[in-house]
């Protein structure tokens, strides 16, 4: 599939947003710190820009406000909803926390719980596509739910590196979620590769009564949408350096530097040290989800190839 | 109203395409975009229409298949390959993913005639439908930015503005070799119907769990070429009367 930038950007930015809001939202933070409420700014920020860049490739964005109608049959329009429904409870819990100081537990546990059912429809916009054999693993869900968990996780050890909380408790959910999410992603990309192809040039012509069936002439000479949106593909050898590449940018990079801001932040309390350990990490961590996200896409294939050789 | 129709619908209008038959010709491919490109919605439009890139929106394309016989590795090991010509569109099926994704309601299926369409005022161009058919029956007009597909012809097949033989999707109508038939598949009495029967028409993908309405008929079994082949004249042997004397003038030039 053709890993569109719009979409990457868009589900690795809401995801760390939402993550982040889950963890404000479960009262993680000390809401009268100054981190606390730039962080509220952030989450918000980040499900708001994620939000726009995902009409960025829509044919007809004026018509966007459409997409809330369908919610009983597609995980787009259910996306859509959960996502405005969730800036409700965020931005209460925000005001309060910016204005008054407070903390406010059922909005916030609001907030989480609707901010993770986001993440769980954006994911299963990808996981309910049967066309998508990769994609349609059980797993799909729980890979974009660890990494929101853990994107937010590390951003949020930042903000407790600077006064918002307990940096030794961010930053061990942020170095499990962050180990957890990629050992799952190793399985699902395991077990995806080794599934049996559900649709081949055989069934998808019906001919496989005759024999093996191979492309002689594709309908035209030049490429079309089809081949454009979903005939696209990256050599094995250079995905497996991928993703190497991002484990180590998403994984043991800021789990490293998670363990040193931890550390500093115990040693020295928040300083200079801990901040641009937690900085590092951050960047790190979203630059590996970056290349995980790219690979979810350019790695899929889509039943349609049968048809077109590839 | 991208909940799929409760109940079957009553008719399941829709294409059998006889695989025997197809030569490839694509007429079926510019009578589709002729028709279609002045008709239903916005037109079919292309991209750099007369330079080296040219591509456009079409909502019929024909593949064309080669069939090595099971058991071979080269070709003519075990019997003949084949070439198939395998015209495609949308098989308005009765389990549409296409339509259950789709966020604003604009891709349905018609509860009447089961005929899937795109409603283009309502389509923002986010592209899922063609994500979910496996069988690349949707194409996203660039000029547009709505979702393209085939609408059966519903703009002619109820049209009693034109002569009654013309009332069959435009693709049906020109196919040179009849190739491309249309009716009720719902009617096990229609003419599709016994068609279907009496050549065992197949689902495309039917692990997808579309349930598509088109069928195909698959190509009936051929003689092998060795079998109908006119041997080469290699040998003089059997001549006789003025050949066996040219054949012997020829011999002592
Ligand atoms: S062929 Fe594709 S576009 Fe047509 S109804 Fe089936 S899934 Fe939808
Ligand atoms: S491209 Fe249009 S018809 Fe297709 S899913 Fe999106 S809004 Fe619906």
């Amino acid at each position: 599939m053709h890993p569109a930038l719009s979409i990457i950007v868009f589900t690795t930015l809401s995801g760390m947003g939402y993550g982040l809001a889950t963890l404000l939202g479960l009262g993680l933070f000390e809401p009268a710190a100054l981190a606390t409420k730039i962080g509220y700014l952030l989450a918000l920020a980040l499900i708001a820009g994620g939000l726009v860049s995902s009409t960025l490739h829509l044919g007809n964005p004026q018509r966007a406000w459409r997409a809330l109608s369908q919610w009983k049959t597609s995980w787009l329009s259910r996306e859509g909803v959960m996502a405005i429904l969730t800036f409700l409870p965020l931005t209460v819990c925000a005001y309060a926390s910016i204005f008054h100081d407070r903390h406010l537990v059922l909005a916030g546990v609001l907030a989480a719980g609707l901010s993770l059912v986001t993440v769980y429809c954006t994911a299963m916009i990808y996981g309910s596509l049967r066309t998508v054999q990769l994609w349609s693993q059980p797993l799909t869900p729980v890979t974009y739910l660890l990494f929101s968990l853990s994107s937010g996780a590390t951003v949020g050890t930042l903000l407790a590196v600077t006064g918002a909380s307990r940096p030794w408790l961010l930053a061990v959910l942020a170095v499990l979620s962050t180990v957890a999410a990629w050992m799952v992603k190793r399985r699902w990309r395991a077990d995806g590769k080794a599934l049996p192809p559900l649709t081949t040039p055989e069934t998808a012509t019906g001919l496989g009564f005759i024999g093996r069936v191979r492309l002689f002439e594709r309908p035209h000479i030049n490429d079309n949408y089809l081949t454009r949106e979903m005939g696209f593909q990256v050599a094995r050898k250079h995905a497996d350096k991928l993703f190497g590449i991002a484990i180590l940018l998403g994984g043991f990079v800021p789990v490293v530097l998670l363990v040193v801001a931890a550390l500093a932040a115990n040693a020295m309390g928040p300083g200079l040290t801990a901040f641009l350990a937690a900085f590092l990490a951050v960047l790190a961590h979203y630059a590996g989800v970056f290349v995980e996200r790219w690979l979810f896409f350019a790695e899929a294939r889509h039943a349609v190839m049968n048809y077109y050789g590839r | 109203m991208t909940s799929l129709p409760a109940v079957p619908t009553p008719k399941k209008l829709g294409l059998v395409i006889d695989l025997d038959v197809c030569v490839g010709c694509h007429a079926c491919v510019i009578s589709c975009k002729e028709w279609n490109t002045g008709g239903y919605g916005a037109a079919l439009s292309d991209q750099d229409p007369y330079g080296p890139d040219v591509s456009g929106t079409f909502l019929n394309r024909i593949h064309s298949f080669e069939v090595l016989p099971v058991g071979a590795e080269k070709i003519g090991e075990a019997g003949d390959a084949r070439i198939v010509h395998f015209p495609k569109s949308c098989l308005h099926c009765e389990d549409a993913p296409c339509v259950t994704v789709c966020p604003t309601g604009a891709s349905y299926k018609r509860g009447e005639d089961g005929i899937v369409l795109v409603d283009e005022d309502m389509c923002i161009g986010c592209g899922l439908c063609a994500w979910a058919c496996p069988y690349g029956a949707r194409e996203m007009d660039l000029a547009a930015g709505v979702m393209k597909k085939c609408t059966l012809c519903v703009d002619r097949i109820y049209n009693e503005t034109i002569d009654e033989i013309d009332r069959v999707p435009s693709c049906v109508r020109t196919c040179p070799a009849n190739a491309r038939h249309y009716g009720d598949l719902a009617d096990p009495q229609s003419d599709v119907s016994k068609m279907v029967a009496a050549r065992g028409g197949i689902d495309l993908m039917p692990e997808q769990g579309t349930k598509p309405v088109n069928k195909y008929l698959p190509p009936r079994p051929r003689t092998a070429l060795a079998d109908s082949a006119v041997p080469l004249a290699e040998t003089s042997a059997g001549a006789s009367g003025f050949f066996a004397w040219l054949d012997g003038v020829l011999e002592r030039i």
